[in-house]
């Protein structure tokens, strides 16, 4: 039956072609604006890590003196050094690393490269198995090294090739700000979007080519950069910061259960009024512990830009579907005298319904395959603007089958109050008319 | 031609009969009116962003950045370099500087305008600082409202020590930070505060834009304050080169400059920009954005025309016998367009009249959700202007088919 009413469609269709031109035109136009849009919405609220987000926390504590405060103020979104590194040793999580971003400039050991300036991250070991970061070659450095602030680097799978052309480069040296640094590991293709674990440097910023241990990074004086807030007598400058009244560091921990991160809640509140008893704080505790997309939810990462976008989109889309049901309504009724032979011959009211619906979603499939290409265009434009998250926008496997289900579900839509309206001809009438 | 008074009773009694048709055509106008109103204003806040004025020379400016230096070194580097980009054939100016407008590498802090203001007070004035040696405002442009620049001995004396706020007493700044300290009131001579720091000013200048601008309160975004700095002193803070010279230039002189100093600066890495480059790439983001919606409305009424244009003709289809009767029986061509005309007419303005309505609550829905503003009124008969336009202009096609339709019709029986 199915493939009958198919054949039926496609007759039908033929014979108009300008008006099913029409329509299949105005389906992919709205599906591919709406999806275009969609796309990048959903890259950019996407989950940076799926597999683990649930179990990653980003605590806040506030250390900040009275000065200006206020009961209801968030706690600080960084830590200072002293809290840091005592969170750190207190090993309280499953993993924990504390971290800031900074740029280096790289001598490479080939006269044809000039010397250049890398992003880099200052972190602690638990970094890698934390945040589960794939490599190419080697393994991340241990928290001996970050104890003896070793000369070790890990260095992107990127920057791999454009120093080593790819090759496995471990046990090699690399010179950075003039000290040499032994690489242990490339990281193989790893750039978690949004840039979660430091919104300072850009939501959807590239990510580092270097990563190097916190301590060693302190005590060669790297460049660092990012936000710091200070107060109080806030500090004397780059090199004093470890004593700072300033907060600039960014910490997270992995806690595999609920109950621990009950547990850590706990802590850091215990930690506070420990702080605030020695004196060192002096604001009543004041924590926080968001897991991954709490946080980025918290920062408002995704851009109102491309909120607004998706939402004119789908002002775009709803246009582009009224006028469709407009186009079919249209097609469907000039049909009446046809409808009209199929019912005195017996065809049910269902099956003369059923048969419209199949055209509807005839149109649909094609106005999807028209939407999808157009999709791909529109994606390809956003790829060539300069914004950070533009090189993100790629149709992943489960955008394309949603542009599929939204384009033949709009049309079978669209399909719905024509097909009703056409179903009620009075075969009698129709029939003498003619 | 005989002109008679457009009869409203026919095509209405004819709509009635056509009621779900005549619906999503109003429906659709609607849709199309409200998207359309708020798209369009969107732009123009856009269009009025990327072009956001501030009074230096946009034109002939290139700068260069120095990354890697030693910044004990600067006192003596910064001159050699400086005097080598003067050297560059077209360079009529060259000044080093801390930050440049849009640039967003922003040092931001507050001040007040009494003596016992600390940082931390409430009622401080945040302002993006921008540190500037010799020779600085001529090589931007800046336009000095009021009072002077730094002179030599300030230039030459000012330095950082522990605090990141320079060891001065002098400050220039923007007519609109002026305002904002002091409303109402002449600035010059009149001191700001962050204690134990205090800054006299002794010129007001145009507005010039901070490194970030603020699209929501453009008042706040011309906050900016320039203090003298010295080379010597400068701990690394004078990172911008600015070089000025004739528009036509600027593209050559960026690439010598940005030559010029690596050869000068081995170990380090040069960076050449024009301001252009600088403003255009600020505002990419907006730029590509505005587009995306000029390409949004252009395409919704292109379907919109569309789908007018092929509900018309389907009715055009079902009407050519009561169109040959109409003509049999004396109605001209003019008469049938004008029927189809008016029809088009009244569907588009019941369309704009919800379409308005839709358009100003979507406005609501977005100034409390988004940052966006009020649309101004304008916007919504403009919105309707454009529909009314259009429909005219599609109905004009199907229209005329029917006007061609002969008065044999009636006689025949399809």
């Amino acid at each position: 039956m199915f493939s009958y009413y198919l054949d039926l469609a496609l007759r039908s269709l033929r014979r108009n072609k300008a008006l099913t031109a029409l329509m299949v035109v105005a389906i992919a136009l709205g599906i591919g604006a709406s999806m275009t849009t969609l796309t990048v919405l959903h890259v950019l609220s996407g989950d940076p890590l799926p597999e683990k987000s649930s179990k990653l926390f980003y605590p806040q504590i506030d250390p900040q003196d009275m000065d200006g405060y206020k009961p209801q103020d968030d706690p600080p979104a960084q830590v200072t050094w002293l809290d840091g590194i005592a969170l750190l040793h207190a090993k309280r999580g499953d993993h924990q690393a504390l971290m800031t971003g900074g740029a280096v400039p790289v001598q490479p050991a080939q006269s044809s490269i000039e010397p250049f300036f890398e992003d880099a991250r200052y972190t602690t070991a638990d970094f890698f198995p934390m945040f589960d970061v794939p490599l190419l070659f080697g393994r991340p450095w241990t928290s001996a090294d970050d104890d003896s602030h070793a000369r070790v680097v890990l260095i992107s799978r990127k920057l791999n090739d454009k120093l080593f052309q790819g090759h496995d480069s471990t046990g090699q040296t690399l010179r950075m700000e003039d000290a040499a640094f032994r690489i242990i590991g490339v990281l193989d293709g790893w750039r978690p979007s949004p840039h979660f674990y430091d919104l300072n440097s850009g939501n959807y910023s590239e990510d580092e080519g270097v990563f190097v241990p916190l301590t060693t990074a302190r005590e060669l004086k790297f460049g660092r950069s990012g936000s710091m807030d200070c107060w109080g007598k806030g500090s004397g400058g780059e090199d004093d910061l470890e004593a700072a009244s300033c907060v600039w560091l960014q910490f997270w921990v992995e806690l595999d259960s609920p109950a621990k991160a009950a547990a850590y809640k706990e802590y850091l509140l215990h930690y506070s009024q420990e702080q605030k008893t020695l004196g060192r704080f002096q604001r009543p505790p004041n924590v926080r512990l968001p897991d991954l997309m709490g946080w980025l939810d918290y920062n408002k990462v995704v851009p109102g830009d491309v909120r607004l976008q998706a939402w004119l989109a789908f002002g775009f889309l709803l246009v582009c579907l009224v006028n469709t049901v407009g186009l079919m309504l249209a097609k469907f009724l000039r049909r009446s005298s046809e409808l009209g032979v199929r019912r005195a011959l017996g065809a049910s009211k269902r099956a003369v319904f059923a048969q419209l619906l199949v055209e509807a979603g005839t149109i649909g499939l094609a106005g999807g395959i028209g939407g999808l290409l157009l999709a791909f265009v529109g994606l390809w434009l956003v790829r060539m603007q300069p914004s950070d998250y533009a090189s993100l926008a790629r149709l992943d496997l489960p955008m394309l089958l949603a542009t599929f289900l939204l384009a033949i579900g709009a049309s079978l839509l669209a399909g719905l109050l024509p097909a009703w309206r056409a179903c009620q001809v009075t075969p009698a009438l129709q029939l003498k008319s003619n | 031609m005989e002109i008679r008074p457009i009869e409203f009773r026919p095509i209405l009694a004819s709509l009635r009969k056509h009621r779900i048709p005549a619906m999503l055509i109003v429906l659709e106008i609607a849709l199309a009116c409200a998207v359309l109103c708020n798209a369009v204003f969107m732009i123009s806040q856009r269009v009025n962003d990327i072009h956001l004025p501030s009074a230096i020379d946009e034109q002939g400016l290139v700068s260069a950045t120095l990354r890697g230096t030693d910044d004990k070194l600067v006192g003596s580097d910064i001159p050699r370099n400086l005097a080598a980009l003067r050297g560059i054939v077209g360079v009529q100016q060259a000044a080093i500087t801390s930050s440049l407008p849009l640039s967003h590498n922003n040092w931001g802090w507050s001040f007040g305008t009494s003596p016992d203001s600390a940082l931390a007070n409430r009622k401080n004035i945040n302002v993006s600082l921008y540190f500037i040696g010799e020779g600085g405002d001529k090589t931007l442009g800046l336009h000095m409202l009021q009072g002077r620049f730094f002179n030599a001995d300030e230039l030459a004396d000012s330095k950082f020590d522990t605090a990141p706020l320079p060891e001065t007493h002098v400050v220039v700044m923007t007519r609109s930070a002026a305002e904002n300290f002091w409303p109402g009131q002449a600035a010059l001579g009149k001191t700001i505060y962050s204690k134990p720091y205090y800054y006299t000013v002794v010129g007001v200048v145009d507005d010039v834009l901070r490194p970030n601008v603020y699209t929501q309160n453009t008042r706040k975004s011309y906050d900016a304050v320039y203090f003298p700095m010295s080379a010597a002193g400068s701990k690394g803070a004078l990172s911008y080169y600015i070089l000025r010279g004739a528009p036509q230039d600027r593209d050559r002189i960026m690439r010598e400059a940005e030559q010029k100093l690596a050869d000068l600066n081995p170990g380090a890495v040069a960076k050449g920009q024009t301001y252009a480059d600088i403003r255009e790439k600020y505002f990419a983001d907006m730029s590509s954005m505005a587009w995306m919606l000029v390409l949004v409305c252009v395409v919704m009424l292109a379907v919109t025309a569309f789908g007018i244009v092929g509900l018309t003709s389907f009715w055009v289809g079902q009407r050519r016998r009561q169109i040959g009767i109409r003509r049999a029986v004396g109605a001209t061509r003019g008469h049938i367009m004008q029927y189809f005309q008016t029809e088009n007419l009244l569907l588009t303005t019941a369309g704009v009249v919800v379409g308005m309505g839709l358009a100003f609550g979507i406005n609501i829905y977005l100034m409390q959700h988004y940052e966006m503003s009020r649309m101004p009124w304008y916007y919504l008969p403009g919105g309707a202007l454009a529909l009314w336009l259009l429909g005219q202009a599609s109905v004009f096609g199907p229209a005329q088919k029917a006007a061609s339709v002969p008065p044999v019709v009636a006689t025949r029986s399809v």
